[in-house]
């Protein structure tokens, strides 16, 4: 794997690798074994060293039928926007690779989004789909009051799974597109010269073929909603209505620095980090094992 | 093509076309808005054809939103997480891979595992960190059985507090090593062979082969960099000072939803912040999707 390895000159070696090494130790080991410290312990309300809880703090995390909803809330956005990203990032995907005239200028805008900081792309998203200004509040004419994310938590729901797959679909596209463009080109001729149509092409040889890749953007795609949501709420709804899209993350957020309750939200990022664990490992897994058709 | 379908070309035509329009309109609307007054922009629907009122609008907001200092801040920063990532990705996986030494699967492995927690999940802890960033140190100094007292080092409203953490994560060393990985080894030898050092071998070769790579992973960290959203908002306090771009539009929408932002001034605002990361993305494209997908082979 590591096979290189021309220079012996150990200090050097080390000196290169300090300074990252150090960064990590500060700001990834050190904060991920507080957290487990903080998960395990409680403040002493005046002051002194932590006492150990055992699992007390879990217990109250997983008695709390506030953290059950955000869980189901969280699941339900990953999903929602998994399979919309996948779905439509595939297709289009599929599509430009068929290299009709134009294609080069597609594939080109699709990936514009991805420069999109969630908050800004929240922002752009609250006022189209408002209630009371914009577009979509057209329909409220027509049909008064069907369509309010300040109040309805399906439509905010709606909202901020809209928003998060128009953010990521320009990404996935990249993907999905390098993965198609580097199936050879004899074997979709071959399959043409045997009689298969442009639609049993892509359904039979191209999606089998860029199955890796898309297993490896169902992972991203789930560990990003998981993670990286937190603006996109933030700006939107806040976690409401009535905690409607009261995500993980923002939960977290929100009892560590606005409840100030440290080891609950330390409790909480232990779970999550568990499940981005589990997903990354899974990721791993497959990447070791990738098939190799080319 | 190989065959011709002329009604499946059709249907794939009006598809994509339908699908850039979908893309790109809500730029088009943020825009629009953005150069509306106020009765306009709350017009339904409101008028896709851009009003007058978008230099008063971004001059109204430049000002409520601070963002002559949030964009310097901004920049600034997003400036220092390039570099500092680019460089000491460079040198981390240099190390890795052209050095013999015992330890350096594990240093490989050590870095690579913090790709697996993202700051969004461990926030808290690196939060408390931040605030006193010698403390693990510290901890560590005294756990050891050493007597030695480090000074309180708060990262707290400065550029260090919003760079550091961002810049101690693998992606880019990862993206090097795969890149290190790809130069024939045969390379260092007759570099060796010439009398050349480690460091001269660094410097005079792999650096000018690397230039496409460090470009591409350049842009991506600025993307990302400009992109962050709740690290700033946590290790920033002070905004009047080190209040960065994406953190001021915050500012523009009133606590809880069921109150409405002033939507021209508050899309004049996200129209500020979206456009130097746009123009990134649009001016070097190439490189960075090439960069997106190498990271992730």
């Amino acid at each position: 794997m590591l096979r290189h390895a021309a220079f012996t000159n150990i200090w050097l070696a080390a000196a290169l690798v300090v300074p990252q090494l150090l960064l990590v130790f500060i700001f990834f080991y050190w904060p991920t074994g507080e957290a487990l410290y903080w998960a395990f312990t409680l403040e002493q309300p005046f002051g002194g060293s932590n006492q150990w809880v055992g699992w007390l703090n879990f217990a109250t995390v997983f008695k709390d039928p506030k953290y059950w909803n955000s869980v189901q809330v969280s699941i339900i956005f990953a999903a929602a926007t998994t399979a919309i990203i996948i779905s439509v990032s595939l297709s289009l995907a599929l599509l430009v690779d068929r290299r009709l005239p134009g294609h080069q200028i597609y594939s080109f805008a699709y990936f514009i989004p991805y420069a999109m900081a969630a908050p800004a792309a929240g922002l752009a998203f609250r006022f189209i789909f408002s209630p009371n200004a914009g577009f979509v509040a057209a329909i409220n004419n027509w049909f008064p009051n069907i369509w309010n994310p300040a109040t309805d938590g399906f439509d905010a729901m709606v909202l901020v799974v809209l928003c998060q797959a128009w953010k990521s679909i320009g990404y996935n596209f990249v993907f999905f597109l390098a993965a198609l463009q580097s199936i050879p080109r004899p074997l979709t001729e071959a399959s043409a010269m045997d009689g298969a149509g442009a639609m049993r092409r892509m359904w039979d040889i191209q999606v089998p073929l860029v199955m890796p890749t898309l297993f490896f953007l169902l992972i991203i795609n789930l560990t990003d909603s998981f993670v990286d949501s937190f603006g996109i709420i933030d700006i939107t709804t806040h976690g409401g209505p009535a905690r409607a899209t009261d995500l993980m993350v923002y939960k977290i957020y929100f009892d560590g620095f606005k409840a100030q309750d440290y080891s609950l939200a330390a409790a909480e990022s232990i779970v999550l980090m568990l499940l981005v664990i589990v997903l990354t490992f899974i990721q791993f897994r497959f990447v070791e094992r990738r098939v190799h058709y080319a | 093509m190989i065959e011709r379908t002329p009604i499946l070309n059709a249907v794939t035509q009006v598809v994509l076309l339908v699908m850039l329009f979908v893309i790109l309109v809500p730029f088009w609307m943020v825009f629009a808005a953005a150069s509306h007054d106020f009765v306009t922009v709350n017009r339904v629907p409101m008028p896709l054809w851009p009003g007058g009122h978008l230099y008063e609008n971004l001059s109204e907001v430049w000002i409520k939103g601070n963002f002559g200092t949030a964009l310097t801040n901004s920049l600034i920063s997003s400036v220092l997480v390039t570099v500092g990532k680019v460089f000491l990705a460079s040198i981390t996986a240099f190390s890795i891979v052209f050095f013999r030494y015992r330890a350096r699967m594990l240093v490989f492995w050590a870095i690579f595992i913090t790709l697996m927690l993202p700051l969004e999940v461990r926030i808290v802890p690196t939060y408390a960190v931040a605030a006193n960033v010698l403390s693990p140190l510290q901890q560590m100094l005294n756990l050891l059985g050493f007597q030695l007292v480090l000074p309180e080092w708060n990262l707290l409203n400065t550029y260090a507090g919003l760079v550091l953490p961002l810049v101690a994560t693998a992606t880019g060393t990862f993206l090097y090593r795969q890149f290190y990985l790809t130069i024939p080894k045969d390379l260092a030898e007759a570099a060796k062979m010439d009398g050349a050092g480690p460091l001269r071998f660094y410097w005079q070769i792999l650096m000018p082969l690397s230039r496409s790579n460090m470009a591409a992973l350049a842009a991506i960290m600025f993307v990302y960099a400009w992109n962050q959203y709740l690290w700033p908002l946590l290790v920033i306090t002070d905004q009047a000072n080190y209040a960065t771009a994406t953190m001021q539009l915050q500012k523009m929408v009133p606590e809880g939803f069921g109150e409405p932002p002033v939507w021209n001034t508050a899309m004049a605002a996200t129209l500020i912040v979206l456009v130097p990361p746009a123009i990134v993305s649009i001016l070097l494209q190439r490189l960075i999707v090439r960069g997106l997908i190498t990271t992730e082979k």
